[in-house]
């Protein structure tokens, strides 16, 4: 269990789960949620590299903390203009928000 | 010692495979409810994984901002949008037939990516894993970067509160 690549695996099977989630999802709460298990692989990305091979653990776990507040911003960014298009459409399906298409 | 390295072990397999179980939880179910669940249980997964390397202070904070604070904010945009019964249309099958390609493509990439190279640790590696050397490095050396992220939140809850208050204003 102890090694680099174990860790590299698990988050790279996170990432993918989170890329099909976006690509396939048509409701937009569900794609956001799909956003952020892609941004929690990325984090265990940087804290297994903090862990095996940085030389100064503080680095990587600083960088988590990083993406954790823009992930905190994007959420509540992406949360109230889920609020604002369903008030306006009536739906959060994405394929029904065309309006500038013409 | 040796049992105690096995029940680390199995401890650790626990932890990975209630991450997995999650996060497909939180991709595969057609209601969004399960979904947030199934995010909140993956996330409580990672701050566990975290546990294991060596972070207490990153779990607590995964714990904390995800699970406590990113959940329920899904939570409640759910309750404040569409009610979960009304629609549900099929996908067509190539669209996901593409998505799941499209993953399994990234994941086989990434992997044999990780497990062909030869990953080399840094000479001289520091052991300070406290707290106070975290705080001591955002209060100097990543100064600036910790003023700009206070500067974005700062910016995304105010736009947040505008974005969500003139939507309502103008339809109502």
């Amino acid at each position: 269990m102890n090694n680099l690549n174990t860790y590299l695996i698990i988050s790279a099977f996170l990432f993918s789960l989170g890329l099909i989630g976006v690509l396939q999802r048509r409701n937009l709460i569900g794609m956001l949620i799909s956003i952020e298990l892609m941004l929690n692989a990325a984090n265990l990305n940087f804290m297994a590299f903090n862990r095996f091979l940085s030389p100064d653990p503080v680095v990587g776990q600083i960088m988590a903390l990083f993406v954790m507040g823009l992930a905190a911003a994007e959420a509540a960014i992406g949360l109230s203009i889920i609020l604002a298009l369903f008030r306006k459409m009536h739906s959060i399906n994405i394929e029904r928000a065309q309006k500038l298409k013409g | 010692m040796d049992s105690l390295t096995a029940l680390a072990q199995a401890a650790f397999w626990i932890t990975v495979g209630f991450t997995v179980a999650g996060a497909a939880i939180a991709v595969f179910p057609r209601n969004i409810l399960y979904n947030v669940l199934g995010l909140a249980l993956a996330l409580s997964g990672i701050a566990g994984l975290y546990l294991f390397l060596g972070s207490f202070f990153i779990a607590m904070m995964q714990l904390l901002i995800y699970v406590g604070a990113i959940c329920i904010a899904i939570v409640f945009a759910i309750m404040l949008s569409r009610p979960l019964h009304l629609e549900a249309p099929q996908r067509a099958v190539p669209k996901i037939a593409m998505a799941f390609t499209a993953g399994a493509v990234f994941f086989v990439a990434l992997t044999s990516l990780a497990g062909r190279t030869n990953w080399v640790p840094a000479k001289a590696r520091g052991s300070d894993w406290s707290i106070e050397a975290i705080g001591h490095a955002l209060l100097t050396r990543y100064e600036l970067v910790f003023e700009v992220i206070s500067l974005v939140l700062l910016v995304a809850i105010i736009g947040a509160i505008v974005t969500a208050g003139f939507s309502r204003r103008s339809s109502s």
